[in-house]
């Protein structure tokens, strides 16, 4: 096991109140094992990963039941031995809009020198060679290192970021939104790239990836679990997610992307928006978007129902799921929850 | 790898002024400067205090510039020349040394109270809105007053004041970077605090540190001259705002012409030399300046 959480809270204290960015969330990564987190914007996503590696703001309140990284707990360890020993070292990080991520006063293989520096003491060559070779891992010419970020293309900076944060081989890669606003045919590069990487390394890299492009969890993840309003909607095994999902949402999510198999199929968008995650909520929060509600839905907040082995539901009314598969292809059955907003 | 970067730094700074027609005058002014400086003990052609006697074996008081006294004679019969060559030395080194010591002031302050924020932002930064409403004049009269007229406590005394500005300015700036996702990336990688301000944010803002630098040392020239002339400078160490103040006290200040234009010329000079190099720096530091 590398990661283990449970039931992760991060509340962020505003003004207005305690906002629960995430709430009581549970997974865990196992070795060599990508995971997939998928979920509209807002819904806890880029959270819950700085609560890993503890970027989140002070006014952040972080609790959990458990968190631990190869055992040891991550949550109350001091800040300077997770940074000296666990941040890059054991959990490496590809930063969303890693287009940015980049110093632009420095060269673009000094910085990533600069990473390994700042964890070993390895010689400037054994540096060099390392940062060589993980460029020539994810496509980048040895001579690019030489490079300050602005002559990179988008595709490229998000390659070299890929390849800062494996220069380490940590343990776990986060990687949030790898492929975002880049075109399909660097995306799948990269994400050949990512496959290939861990084909070929000899110590095993988990990841945990993190974008709200379906297709690309699907394509990549052995377990993918469906985030939604800082909660955990549903967690299983990708094949199984994708072909008898329980909850309404995932339902929801399936609908609204397009399908090779099914080109005439229309696509059918979950009518609403996430709520306001400020103060107290009661129930489930999807329930005022969920086609499927009964009243009880709203009362209490559904328990994390262990549908099979290693399959994980946030729901109430699983014994219903045939009825809701069913219903879910149908575009009426959406429209109808729009009154309920 | 070291000196090959400080080559490297020299070579782009040298790039930075050379676009600039302002850039290269000011550093030409600024080279002679500090050669006379460094040179001074030996290229003055007579004691500064000595008082210098004619082919005639009279004093030579007052003496307008002639082939003997290229650039004339003080009231004592002092060779002006050798009294700019030396207290070019001083004023250089007073500049030099204060400017760069208030940038440096001024940018630690500046950094951390941009990087941290909270509540180390607000005492820093109160701290300098204090320093703002501290006036020159009056807080370097007290430090003599106390400690007696030394180079020195003109140096601190400007140091005080000049990294105010400074402290600011970084701070807006390092404010803007920080929120920068390459910032979080570095944390994310594991930088310390102190490297992700020196490694990281200081980089980024090198430009606007070297554009303040060449300010302060010019705003620190001026307030030297300043003081020097209503007699706060060391008497021992003679600099172009004390030659003024020699005028001054010997009443020749109308007819000697002499006595106060090649001091007063550096003053202007070297002051606008720092400025046109500023200016070549700003253009870094804000591209819009160049389309003009």
């Amino acid at each position: 096991m590398i990661l283990e959480i449970e039931n992760l809270k991060t509340h962020y204290q505003t003004e207005q109140g305690v906002v629960k960015a995430n709430d009581g969330i549970s997974l865990s990564i196992d070795e060599n094992e990508v995971i997939g987190l998928a979920g509209e914007s807002g819904c806890g996503k880029s959270t819950l990963i700085r609560t890993i590696i503890r970027l989140v703001p002070k006014s952040a309140h972080v609790t959990a039941d458990k968190m631990e990284f190869k055992g040891q707990d991550i949550l109350s360890m001091p800040e300077k031995d997770f940074r000296e020993k666990i941040l890059w070292q054991g959990i490496g990080l590809v930063p969303q809009s890693a287009m940015n991520a980049l110093n632009p006063v420095y060269r673009v293989g000094d910085q990533c020198i600069e990473a390994i520096k700042a964890h070993t003491d390895y010689s400037k060559a054994e540096c060099e060679q390392i940062v060589k070779r993980l460029f020539d891992a994810v496509g980048l010419q040895a001579g690019m290192m030489k490079a300050y970020p602005h002559e990179f293309s988008g595709g490229m900076r998000q390659r070299s970021m890929i390849a800062m944060s494996l220069v380490l081989s940590p343990d776990l890669v986060i990687m949030d939104e790898p492929t975002t606003g880049l075109d399909v045919l660097v995306q799948e590069r990269i994400l050949r790239n990512i496959k290939e990487i861990r084909k070929k390394s000899e110590s095993s890299v988990s990841i945990l990836l993190i974008t709200h492009d379906i297709s690309v969890i699907a394509e990549m993840s052995d377990r993918i679990g469906i985030m939604y309003a800082g909660r955990l909607m549903e967690f299983a095994e990708s094949m199984e997610l994708f072909n008898e999902p329980f909850h309404p949402y995932t339902l929801g999510l399936k609908n609204a992307f397009p399908s090779i198999k099914a080109l005439e199929r229309e696509l059918i968008s979950i009518p609403g928006s996430p709520p306001s995650l400020l103060g107290d909520l009661p129930g489930c929060l999807f329930a005022f978007r969920c086609p499927f509600v009964i009243p009880e839905c709203e009362k209490e907040r559904p328990a994390d129902l262990e549908i099979k082995p290693g399959h994980f539901v946030h729901c109430i009314r699983t014994d219903h799921v045939e009825e809701f598969r069913k219903l879910a292809g149908d575009k009426k059955t959406w429209q109808s929850s729009t009154s309920a907003i | 790898m070291k000196l090959e970067s400080i080559k490297d730094f020299f070579v782009t700074q040298y790039g930075i002024i050379k676009s600039n027609r302002f850039g290269i005058f000011g550093a030409l002014i600024l080279i002679f400067f500090g050669v006379v400086a460094i040179l001074a003990p030996w290229i003055a052609p007579h004691d500064l205090w000595e008082s210098l006697r004619d082919s005639n074996g009279k004093l030579a008081m007052l003496r307008p510039p002639s082939l003997e006294f290229p650039l004339g004679t003080t009231a004592m019969g002092r060779d002006i020349l050798s009294q700019m060559i030396h207290a070019t030395r001083t004023t250089f080194l007073i500049g030099l040394v204060s400017g760069l010591i208030s940038i440096v002031i001024g940018a630690n302050i500046g950094l951390f109270s941009a990087y941290y924020g909270g509540k180390i932002d607000e005492i820093l930064m109160r701290f300098t809105d204090i320093v703002y409403g501290m006036p020159f004049l009056p807080f370097l009269i007290v430090l003599i007053s106390l400690f007696g007229r030394n180079i020195w406590f003109v140096i601190i005394a400007i140091c005080c004041i000049v990294w105010r500005t400074s402290a600011r300015v970084v701070r807006s700036q390092a404010l803007s970077i920080r929120q920068r996702q390459f910032i979080m990336a570095a944390r994310a990688r594991g930088c310390s605090n102190l490297r992700i301000i020196y490694g990281h944010i200081m980089p980024n803002i090198l430009p606007l540190l070297l554009l303040y630098t060449s300010f302060n040392i010019a705003w620190s020239v001026l307030a030297e001259a300043g003081a020097s002339f209503l007699g706060f400078s060391d008497p021992d160490n003679l600099t172009w705002g004390g030659m003024l103040y020699n005028l001054w006290i010997s009443g020749k200040i109308r007819t000697a012409w002499w006595w106060f234009a090649w001091p007063s010329i550096c003053i202007i000079l070297m002051v606008s030399a720092l400025v046109f190099i500023s200016r070549a720096y700003e253009e870094v530091a804000n591209p819009r300046l160049k389309q003009r």
